[in-house]
């Protein structure tokens, strides 16, 4: 599809890694979760539990191609195959149609253990903003989900209503948190809860002169305002930690623990080894992580057999 | 006597000169960010093509959720009461009557005498309204008109899952990737906003005889499918969205220059609870 605009202030950028300190063919257990959801893909690579490599990418219009498109590109700066898996599971709303993946778990289940992972046994509830969903999870201390809400019918507090707006607004969607600070007094109100309502009053809002980066911040205001919404019905136990894309979004996550007068755990691992190491900590990968962790567990529990072919 | 309604809509101004019951002029046009002007606009426009001046016309009564804006209006009613007004004048028979526009999408029921008894309006969510018939046909880059007949002929019908127009538009290109023909997508378009009318117009009740105004009626592909929606015969007068502007012209005409409708207010229920 020949691209139009120079720049797609929509379009973050796709990221991979492969941790230096770990030689997999050392590994007993390699498992892999790969997450296709309707925006984003992340396959997660764990050799015995422990994070060996990662990507994030955006999904295409097929799930089969998207899941193959993030393992792969995982898998790049590595000498592992698919074929050294001891086993794949599929998530996320594409996960029926995860070819290299012996079964599914929803994402649920997969986003409350990759939170427990990534956060640690004293988080209580788990926020998790994807692309077209907002899901508020309470899980207990080894990440088993208790109870859960979600809004999927509705764009605005989601990943795609902040993609409309950045490419309404022609700014790059990860500049638009930090933005929406830079500003020298408060905000107009949006009053429309609805993405769709909310370009039509911030469109009016440019042709009247109001600063980009308020116009940025009410926004922000907004989505926040929506999501306390859905977190306010569950309620909210501490300590409470945020996964997906919006996680990123500063100017959304601190105006909704304002709302919600409570501080969301520190976008840091856990684990002090991964911490004192410095590795990449994405909010995006807690659905592939809880993924490959249920592979783990599968196998070490004779619930699933090893279809390692090489 | 003559008089002038003017309905400020979110998406169109539509203003009508009346004179002696008939409609003797009639203009429209974007309402834009600047309401006011663009209510001065059309009213002058439809002043000019019937070769009048303000002086001629006794009273104008604006309508429309902009409709305050027009200062120069001697008065304003609420636009559930503007329809009522209007349908009854043309459709004497109409009982409930479903208003589909840009930016709200409403159901009213009426008495004979043409009184509101009942009135729901979607007002929050873009799903319900005529902006979701704009972003659908830009998924598909047609225009609006043309998806309208396309919808028509359509041979089946495929569920549309997204009630958001966002999740929509997405759904769309998803769909057009599956190699589902644009006119079996037209008509999972119209099928999907009918369906989300239909809940509306249901809290009122459907009594005929049923009634679509708005600029949405004028959708042939929405009409079909609001039809099968309802299992019902749905009556459209001609010039649909002008219906407003004329029932807020007759009220200028009885000497009504304030009347407020209490309104139901239908919330998009978005969130699930799941275990």
């Amino acid at each position: 599809m020949a691209e139009t605009k120079a720049v797609e202030f929509w379009r973050w950028p796709e990221t991979s890694w492969v941790n230096p300190d770990i030689d997999w063919q050392k590994g007993q257990l390699i498992t892999a979760g790969v997450d296709v959801g309707s925006v984003s893909s992340q396959t997660v690579v764990m050799v015995d539990g422990k994070l060996y490599a990662y990507s994030n990418t955006r999904t295409g219009s097929d799930s089969p191609d998207s899941a193959w498109k993030c393992t792969n590109m995982a898998l790049e700066k590595s000498d592992l195959t698919v074929d050294n898996f001891d086993y794949c599971i599929g998530t996320g709303y594409g996960r029926v149609n995860v070819p290299m993946a012996q079964q599914t778990i929803t994402e649920i289940a997969c986003h409350a253990r990759g939170a427990n992972f990534m956060y640690g046994p004293e988080i209580k509830t788990v926020l998790d903003m994807g692309g077209q969903d907002c899901k508020a999870i309470h899980c207990d201390d080894r990440g088993k989900v208790l109870k859960f809400m979600m809004n999927d019918k509705c764009a605005a507090g989601t990943g795609r209503g902040m993609e409309v707006f950045a490419d309404l607004i022609q700014i790059p969607v990860w500049e638009i948190g930090p933005r929406s600070f830079q500003i020298e007094k408060e905000p107009p109100d949006i009053s429309s809860t609805c993405v769709i309502f909310a370009k039509t009053e911030v469109i009016g809002l440019l042709e009247e002169g109001v600063p980009e980066n308020e116009i940025m911040a009410a926004y922000c205001a907004a989505m926040a305002h929506r999501i306390t919404e859905l977190l306010n019905r569950l309620g909210v136990e501490e300590k409470f930690a945020i996964t997906g894309g919006i996680a990123k979004n500063i100017g959304v996550v601190k105006r909704l623990e304002e709302e919600i007068k409570t501080k969301s755990a520190e976008a840091n691992w856990y684990d002090p080894d991964m911490r004192d190491k410095g590795l990449p900590f994405d909010t995006q990968i807690a659905g592939g992580i809880g993924a490959a962790l249920f592979a783990k567990a599968m196998l070490e529990r004779g619930k699933a057999k090893s279809a390692r072919k090489a | 006597m003559i008089v002038a309604g003017i309905d400020v809509g979110g998406k169109n101004v539509h203003t009508v000169i009346v004179s002696d019951g008939n409609i003797i002029a009639k203009a429209e046009g974007p309402t834009g960010i600047k309401k006011a002007e663009a209510a001065e606009q059309f009213y002058n426009e439809a002043l000019k093509q019937a070769g009048l001046k303000r002086e001629d016309v006794e009273r104008v009564v604006a309508t429309g959720s902009g409709g305050k804006r027009a200062t120069f209006a001697d008065g304003y009613i609420a636009d559930a009461a503007a329809d009522a007004r209007g349908v009854i004048r043309l459709v004497p028979s109409a009982r409930t009557i479903i208003d589909v526009g840009g930016e709200e999408g409403r159901a009213i029921k009426i008495s004979a005498e043409g009184k509101v008894l009942d009135f729901a309006v979607n007002e929050k969510c873009a799903a319900g309204t005529g902006t979701f018939v704009d972003t659908m046909a830009r998924a598909l880059e047609v225009p609006v008109e043309e998806m309208a007949k396309m919808s028509l002929q359509s041979t089946r019908s495929i569920p549309m899952n997204a009630q958001c127009a966002v999740f929509g538009e997405s759904e769309v290109v998803s769909l057009i990737h599956q190699k589902i023909t644009k006119h079996d997508i037209a008509r999972a378009v119209h099928d999907a906003i009918a369906g989300r009318i239909g809940s509306v117009a249901r809290i009122v009740g459907l009594e005929n005889d049923l009634v679509m105004i708005g600029g949405v009626a004028k959708n042939v592909g929405f009409m079909d499918s609001l039809k099968r929606e309802l299992g019902m015969n749905v009556v459209t007068p001609d010039d649909p969205d002008y219906v407003g502007a004329l029932g807020a012209a007759i009220a200028a005409s009885a000497g009504v220059l304030e009347e407020e409708v209490k309104a139901k207010v239908v919330e998009k229920e978005t969130i699930e609870e799941g275990k």
